[in-house]
Formats: structure tokens, sequence, C-alpha cells
């Protein structure tokens, strides 16, 4: 996102929010600041309800509830832990390649005066608008990553896990990615919403945690379907509202930017929507309901990253590539594989994320359409954005090994047989979503 | 007196209900049921995955009429739950002892 500023040609330091304050006093808009605040619900609107719908659906009846909770409440997690010592890791007050050092932590020195610099010069928001915008974003990632660990891990796992990934493994990305002292954005990697720091690395996390956490009981020769499609198709559609936060609010002002964001984040995802039913239809299959909402989803992961950096007919052309791409992970090579990413976080996450990464260097061309400038050199981009994805990949790996086997250690990491049989709702919480 | 069982195609009760109406039947039992026959299954695809399930949802029907009804019942039910189509279902035939009307303490027909 904040490496959008330096395509411009914007000063880096400008774009730092712990710098912003620094120069001439720079204006803090109104337009730009409810846009802002508008954005940062619509994100919210997509953990609680549009992701816990949009998973809980796709679990079995037994593990609804549980799923919905989870979801709920890591999220709750992320955004207390992000005012301890999230925002300061992230965007603090300098640091290195990695973090931003403490000096923000307990948001310490923020006041209703302070404010975050946007990509113009002069420009500004709240800070702490800019705190709870990224805050939305660090609860959604790893809301995000539970998709492939639901129906078997414990809740007291599910949080020890959370808190641990967050620190060590959502917080030094978001730096790298965004902050302008972030060995990615001195890289000059494009991610404008956040492809990287949010779906690559939930997705590469969520294949690592189920990998160490096993396949559910029953996995792959029991019949384990989604117990209501209705309720994945209502997360979806928040899902692809609340998107527009998530995209269209990464440009941090109402502009121009932000409308071709918005455009992207229409036409993408449309573009998916259709060529996943598609794809289903060469293979033999009918064109199905949760193909559908898979391609949405498949879109609007693939745009994210390009969405400011890409023309509309760019990102049409990204968001079929990654959605076909996407149903082979997740109808071939998945179950050749045989691991249990029980609602495909990875399949569609963290391929699509790499599809959008990899895809943005090519459709950020002037000659595709796209907004770079004249000079711009896909190869050499694409060099760049390959090596932010691998490195995201490495980091993702380790630190989510490392996460797992903390909250295996405090907690044991997985229900006992007879409550993953009987369903995690009644084992963990001790209540049914449904009662006939 | 005679027990007809029916298992139908969901979408047919009503034609049925309104045949066997006709037919002078004053009642009837109808409850959701799963099985299969020839029929043996159909198959759901969710992302790729291939679910087969062999059983298929039906409707039990459960008429008790008189001895002398049950033909024209049995083929009421065989004209108006008929699609052609595999999977139509079966109808047998049963006798019964004795029928007790609960509220009146009536027997056997007097009670149907």
């Amino acid at each position: 996102m904040l490496k959008f500023a330096a395509a411009l040609g914007v000063c880096a330091v400008l774009a730092h929010p712990a710098f912003a304050a620094a120069p001439a006093a720079p204006t803090v808009n109104k337009g730009d600041t409810a846009w802002m605040m508008t954005s940062t619900v619509l994100v919210l609107m997509m953990i609680l309800p549009g992701l816990a719908l949009f998973y809980g659906g796709l679990t079995r009846a037994k593990n609804m509830l549980s799923t919905m909770t989870q979801i709920g409440a890591v999220a709750c997690l992320a955004m207390l832990i992000w005012v301890m010592w999230g925002y300061t890791m992230a965007f603090g007050d300098g640091g290195n390649d990695f973090i931003s050092g403490f000096g923000k932590a307990f948001l310490a020195g923020i006041t209703p005066d302070s404010t975050a610099a946007t990509f113009t010069t002069g420009v500004a928001i709240p800070e702490y608008v800019f705190i709870c915008f990224q805050m939305t974003f660090a609860a959604i990632t790893i809301a995000l990553v539970l998709g492939s660990v639901v129906e078997r891990m414990k809740f007291s796992a599910v949080m020890v896990f959370a808190a641990v990934w967050l620190t060590i493994v959502y917080f030094p990305i978001a730096h790298m990615v965004w902050a302008s002292g972030g060995l990615f954005f001195k890289m000059g990697a494009l991610d404008f919403a956040g492809g990287t720091v949010v779906h690559i690395n939930a997705g590469v996390s969520a294949l690592v945690a189920s990998l160490i956490l096993g396949k559910r009981i029953g996995y792959p020769t029991e019949r384990i379907v989604p117990h209501s499609l209705t309720l994945t198709g209502v997360g979806t559609g928040l899902l692809w509202v609340g998107w527009f936060g998530f995209n269209a609010g990464s440009a941090l002002e109402a502009n121009g930017s932000a409308g071709l964001a918005m455009i992207n984040t229409f036409v993408a995802t449309a573009s998916a929507g259709l060529f996943w039913m598609l794809a289903e239809r060469v293979n033999g299959h009918k064109g199905s309901a949760l193909g559908f909402c898979s391609g949405i989803i498949a879109g609007l992961v693939a745009v994210t990253p390009a969405a400011g950096n890409s023309g509309p007919f760019g990102a049409i052309v990204l968001g079929a590539v990654a959605s076909v791409i996407c149903f082979y992970a997740v109808s071939v090579l998945k179950p050749k594989l045989g691991y249990d990413d029980a609602l495909d976080a990875f399949g569609i996450h963290g391929i699509g994320g790499m599809i959008g990464a990899v895809g943005t260097a090519i459709v950020y061309a002037p000659s595709l359409g796209g907004p770079g400038k004249p000079d711009f050199a896909i190869g050499g981009q694409i060099v760049t954005q390959l090596a932010a994805v691998a490195t995201t990949i490495v980091w993702a790996a380790i630190g989510t090994v490392i996460a797992t086997y903390a909250a295996k250690a405090l907690t044991g990491l997985r229900v006992a047989p007879e409550v993953e049989r009987e369903g995690l709702d009644l084992g963990e919480h001790g209540e049914r979503a449904y009662n006939y | 007196m005679k027990l007809v069982i029916a298992i139908i195609k969901p979408f047919k009760l009503d034609e049925v209900r309104e045949a066997l109406t006709e037919a002078g039947v004053a009642g009837m039992t109808v409850t959701e049921v799963k099985g299969f026959g020839r029929q043996k299954g159909q198959t759901e695809i969710y992302r790729g995955a291939e679910y087969s399930t062999n059983m298929v949802p039906k409707l039990k029907i459960e008429v008790v009429c008189a001895a002398d009804l049950a033909p024209k019942v049995v083929e009421a039910i065989q004209a108006s739950a008929n699609t052609g189509a595999i999977g139509d279902g079966k109808i047998f035939v049963l006798d019964v002892g004795q029928a007790v009307r609960i509220r009146t303490g009536e027997t056997d027909e007097t009670a149907l």
C-alpha cells in the first residue's frame, strides 16, 4: 500500500506515519477521514459477519458455532494486541527492516491531533483512524488462517496460536511491506492492499498449521460437506462489499486511486466468479453455487495487491487467471497431496495471493493499461515480487511452526476424538447452532 | 382391512393425495424417509470433491382401508405417483388385524 507512494515519486519519509507530523503541519481533510472511517468498518463487516458466515457455512452443522466463535474471538484478541504492541511493531517510530520498534507501545504519545501521512504530500488522516484501519487488517488475517484448522483445533489453542502468530509473523511482515523502513518496501515490491501481508501470509500459515495439526477424523473417506451453502453465499456477499473498504480504503484518501481500486474490485471479482464456474463446466461438472462463491473470493484475493496497481482490463484478466488456477489447486492439487486444508484457506488465499502478487508486476505496466510510469520494466518487477513472495512464504512457514508448537505445548492443540466426533460446538462451547 | 404402504417421490404428494381422496380414502400418514432401490443415489460435488450419496429422500404414505377398496387405492397411487422415470417408488399391501379410534372406541372399518 505505502509502496504506491514510492511509485508515484512521493517522498517515502512522508508516507511514514511516524514522520508525518514533522514537516509543516499536514492538512486533515474531512472527506478523506470520513472515507477511511467508512472503509475501516467495512473491513470489520468482512470479519463478523462476513468471514464467520462464509467459513461457518462451509463446516458441518456441529461445528458452526465453533467456527464463528473462533473467528470473532481471534479478531477481538488481534484488536487488543494491536493497540498494545502490534501497531508499534508494524508502524512505530523507526526500527529496522523487520520491525518498527516499541516507541508507540500502548499507543504512547498518540492524541486526537496526531496524524498519519497519506500518499499525497501535505495530506494526512488522523492517526487514530489509521491505527483502526490497519487494526482490522491484522484481525481479518489471523481469522483467515483458521480456515484450514477448523473442526478439530481446541479453542484455547486457537487463542494461544493467534497471539504468538500475530506477534512473530503478521506484525513483522506488515512492517516489511507497508512501512517505509520495511524490507519489501525498500526492495520496491508492489502490494496495494495486502496480497502479500494478508493472503499469502494467511494461506501459507494455514497450510503449515493444518499439516502440523493433522487431518480431521474421517477425511477424506467420510462425507464431510458444507452444512449451509446459503450462509456461505451470504458471507460471500458481505466479504465482497467489505472488500471495497479493504482495497479502495488502502488508497488512504478518497481520490482517483481509490476509484481505480474500486472499479478493479468490481470487475476482477466479476470475472473470477464466472471463470470458476466455467472451469467446472470445462471439467465436466455443473456450474455450482460454491464454485461461484469460491471464484468471487479468489478474484478478490488476486486483485488485492493489484487494486490500485492495475487498469480495469488487467484486473479482469488477473481475476480470471487466478480463479482458474485456484480451481485446480483445490480440486486437483489438494486431493493429490492429501493435506486437509478444511476450508481451502491455502488453495484460495495462498495460491490466489501468489498469482495476484506476481500478476501485479504485469498489469502494473502502462502498456497494459496499468498506472506504472512509462519506463516501468515488467521483468525486473516480477523478480522483486517473487523475492517478496518467497521471503513471505519462508517467514510465515517458520513463524507458524513456532506458533503452532507453542499452542501445542500450552494447550495440547487438538480436541479429543470424542469431542471431534460430537462436534466442537458442544464439546468446546457447550451449545449448538441449531435446535430443531 | 388392508394397509397400503407406498414409497413415492416427494413432489408427487399433492397429486397422490388428490387421487386418494377421490378414491374415497378418509385419512393417511406421511413420513419423510430415505432409501435406495434401483436408482442407487446421487452425486454431489463440492469444490471438486465428489460425494455419492446412496440414500435418496422419499415420502412414505400409509393408508388403511377396507379390503375391497384396496385395489382402487393401489391403482390411484400407481397412476398419480407415476412419472415414468427411475425412482418412482413402490407400493406394498398388508393385512390389518384390528383398528380402533382412540376418541370413541369405535373399531375396525367404522374407525377408519
